[in-house]
């Protein structure tokens, strides 16, 4: 009995202690670096261009936005347009298998690797050359599977009713789908795009290889730029500016808390559109 | 009884759901603008019957059938665009199934699938289908307002509204009532009974009361085969069959 | 009803219900069509990925020689000697290194989460969680060099870029995403089972050892496996610490290179059979995921047979 209750307590401690370190692990990462980077963090440092004396770092504020733009706008048709095929219209078969086992194998692929393929394909061989299209088309592929996935979930979670509803109407398939499927699927295709940019927006290895590392502003899809992470990379690697590293950091932690956030909201509405 | 017209018939109609034998050898006619209720314990077969009556069997996989369904002495299954026969028969749910928008764009919704744009008629089909199914005065100030803010009653009404829309011949109605409160269910009786006029109803139903206030005909299923049809007051007063007067005396079911 | 008497336009109206209903249907099967184009996309993506990396990759073991890529010790590109064993080793001991330390963690505090945290604590730590899990990989890798480097080196001397730092970064990034999917699978465990256990006389910690964690252990093992996948494909956050010598580690305090920071760091300027050598790397990396891939497809294929 009373080596039970000493078993006991020793497992307990540990299912703690392992709790206190992954909450510490956080907090620590998170306030270290915010606390390092709020004080270099002001609207001249955000607002200015990187050149000259200047070290701002709005040129890549532009870049990502630009390149998480681009991506979505690729990504997004394609991945509802395919979750719809999958929900819809696919019968259970090799062809629904074929597709799962695509984007399933699509979303374990690490990043570098489609840095290579994006090197390889957009970059030399269709001659896109280091550009934000290029990343953008390489990223677009990336986060395809999160917005098929996302998509998907959103879909199921659509009332069979519903659908009854209007076919019994006399509404073909196609016109049930955009007339009433996809508009009750909206917060969920909402969470798709945002899990997207947070992918885009954290993404490193697979942007460098392909939308380049210039400082510019980018005038063009067809100009290389360097974005967030990236340039936080290059800070870090190189070894030029920890501040305005830690700078960086701060501006891709506090981004990343607000697209968590805005999922959470638009999850929480989708929720509670289908409970009475 | 010779010069009714026949809205519905069905000749040796079968059903099955993989193995399972769920409707047997249906031979029915449905007269026009009546309402004819198909009572019959659960899982009698008389929502599959209904279903197959407007096709919705075909969202089921695994769902054979044989035999024919006449609507307008044409085949339902061979002579129609199912779009087209849906449009012309129209159905209720169980549960009120109202779409997630505008209690506005849920009635016309269908108008507008069918190809109606204008403004102006969109208004008039709806503001006519809601006074047709009795929610005008309730809901005239907040059209704009979803719809599943409504009450369940309410919601109903505003299906039935939905499907007037499409102004359909004939309505199928599965159990309309089963998930209201009974002055809910009131409201929606009364409403079939100022829908007679106009169009032919099949009301499948659980409430033997309800099939007796109700109906002109009614047809009494069970394990998956109509043991009786013919006018309602026969059927419940002078049942021919022994298994019709048990049930409707609550012997059984 | 009354039927249209006049049988020639009765046809003709019916002609033209017949014309509109065709166009209706074509445009349906142009619908579908789209959307199935759309579906073959992502399965076409990773035909054209696939297809590239090895086309381009491949070539090189026989040029160089299957034996001398993967167990050759030596990466000297400008003296065409490529043997990424070194990459392989380390990639493999970084892997496991912050799966042992990810997992263990990572489910203790599932457990906690889904079995013994109040529930107001719950509410705060796994927002957290969520957000340990978006937080770019280089801002880790960012931390790592800046806090764990210099913490390594005071300790343990070597000057701090080390496997240990990347086992380091590396569990720690993995650790929200097997926490969360080890939270899910706990918490799917039916109620049954555990008043079975506590019924019998059991103590909490009993059930959650001896049922919980082994109902759910398809949904942990996928968790796992899922981190095993993210630690292994990882590279700016191993760069940043590693020191990314090619060399075969000897301790933890050594410098190593993985293969995702072999083709990072060097992508940029290869030329020719180097650079095919890098796709080489990608190739093993691929193979890697396959690998992992099947697992753990195995393992939900048999988690859907279970339920």
């Amino acid at each position: 009995m009373k080596q039970r209750r000493i078993k006991e307590i020793i497992q307990k401690s540990f299912i703690w202690l392992c709790t206190f370190i992954t909450v510490a692990a956080l907090a620590w990462i998170v306030i270290y670096i915010i606390a390092n980077g709020f004080e270099h963090l002001n609207l001249d440092f955000i607002f200015s261009e990187y050149k000259g004396g200047k070290n701002g770092i709005l040129p890549m504020i532009l870049s990502t936005v630009y390149v998480a733009f681009l991506s979505v706008i690729i990504a997004t048709p394609i991945g509802i347009g395919a979750a719809l095929y999958l929900v819809e219209y696919a019968k259970p078969g090799k062809l629904l298998y074929l597709v799962r086992f695509a984007t399933e194998t699509l979303a374990g692929i690490p990043s570098i690797i489609y840095g290579l393929f994006g090197f390889i394909f957009f970059v030399t061989i269709l001659k896109f050359s280091f550009s934000l299209l290029s990343g953008a088309l390489t990223l677009s592929i990336m986060v395809l599977p999160t917005v098929i996935r996302t998509t998907e979930e959103a879909l199921k979670c659509v009332p069979v009713s519903y659908r009854e509803g209007s076919l019994a109407l006399g509404a073909t398939k196609f016109q049930t789908i955009r007339g009433v499927v996809l508009p009750s699927a909206i917060p969920g295709i909402l969470t798709a795009v945002i899990l997207s940019i947070g992918r885009i927006v954290g993404e490193t290895a697979a942007v460098y290889l392909t939308a380049g590392m210039v400082t510019r502003f980018p005038d063009s899809i067809m100009d290389s730029g360097r974005t967030l992470s990236v340039h936080l990379y290059v800070l870090a690697k190189e070894g030029i500016s920890f501040e305005e590293a830690f700078a960086t950091a701060t501006i891709l932690i506090i981004t990343v808390a607000l697209i968590n956030l805005a999922t959470n909201k638009a999850a929480g509405r989708l929720k509670r559109r289908y409970e009475p | 009884m010779n010069n009714t017209h026949i809205k519905i018939a069905t000749k040796d109609l079968n059903l099955f759901y993989g193995d399972n034998h769920a409707v047997k050898n249906i031979n029915i006619r449905i007269e026009e603008k009546n309402v004819t209720a198909l009572i019959g314990p659960s899982g009698c077969g008389k929502s599959t019957f209904l279903k197959t009556l407007n096709r919705m069997n075909d969202l089921i996989p695994y769902v054979r059938i044989t035999g024919d369904v006449y609507f307008e002495d044409l085949d339902v299954y061979k002579d129609y665009d199912i779009v087209e026969l849906r449009k012309r028969i129209g159905m209720v749910f169980q549960k009120p199934n109202p779409f997630p928008m505008s209690i506005y764009d849920n009635v016309a919704y269908g108008p507008r699938i069918h190809g109606i744009k204008a403004k102006e008629t969109l208004d008039e089909i709806v503001k006519n289908s809601l006074e047709k199914a009795a929610l005008w005065e309730e809901v005239k100030d907040r059209l704009k307002q979803n719809a599943l803010g409504l009450s369940g009653g309410q919601q109903q009404r505003l299906c039935i509204a939905r499907v007037l829309a499409v102004e359909p011949e004939v309505i199928l109605m599965d159990e309309p009532t089963s998930a209201l409160d009974p002055l809910a269910t009131l409201k929606i009786e009364d409403l079939v009974h100022e829908l007679r006029n106009n169009y032919t109803i099949i009301i499948v139903t659980h409430n033997m009361q309800q099939a007796a206030r109700i109906s002109d005909q009614t047809a009494f299923f069970l394990h998956g085969e109509i043991v009786e049809y013919g006018a309602t007051e026969k059927i419940f007063r002078v049942p021919e069959d022994k298994r019709t007067e048990d049930y409707i005396t609550g012997r059984f079911g | 009803m009354n039927r249209v008497c006049n049988p020639i336009s009765a046809d003709l109206e019916y002609g033209t219900q017949q014309k509109r209903f065709r166009l209706r249907n074509l445009k349906e099967h142009i619908a579908e069509g789209l959307l199935l184009l759309c579906a073959f996309l992502a399965v076409l993506s990773l035909l054209i990925i696939a297809t590239y990396i090895f086309y381009s990759g491949v070539p090189i073991f026989g040029k160089v020689g299957f034996k001398e890529i993967v167990f050759g010790m030596t990466w000297k590109p400008l003296e065409d000697m490529f043997g990424i064993f070194p990459m392989i080793a380390a990639s493999l001991l970084a892997t496991i290194g912050a799966v042992a330390f990810g997992a263990t963690v990572g489910l203790m505090t599932a457990v906690f989460l889904a079995e013994l945290a109040p529930l107001w604590l719950s509410k705060v730590i796994r927002p957290a969680i969520e957000l340990l899990a978006g937080i770019p990989s280089v801002v880790y890798g960012f931390f790592g060099l800046i806090v764990i480097v210099p913490l390594i080196d005071k300790y343990f001397g070597g000057g701090g870029n080390s496997l240990l730092a990347a086992i380091i970064i590396l569990g720690v990034m993995i650790l929200p995403t097997i926490v969360s999917i080890s939270e899910t699978s706990l918490r799917s465990v039916p109620i049954e089972y555990k008043e079975g256990s506590l019924a019998l006389g059991a103590s909490q910690l009993q059930t959650i050892f001896k049922v919980s964690i082994p109902a759910a252990r398809s949904g942990i093992a996928a968790g796992i496996i899922l981190g095993m996948g993210r630690a292994i494909g990882e590279t700016m956050a191993v760069i940043l610490v590693i020191g990314n010598t090619p060399q075969l580690p000897g301790s933890l305090l050594d410098r190593a290179r993985t293969l995702t920071s072999n083709i990072a760091i060097e992508m940029s300027y290869a030329q020719g059979l180097h650079q095919e050598a890098l796709f080489a790397t990608g190739v093993v990396l691929f193979v890697f995921i396959m690998i992992l891939n099947i697992v753990l497809t195995t393992i939900f294929r048999k988690a859907g047979e279970e339920k």
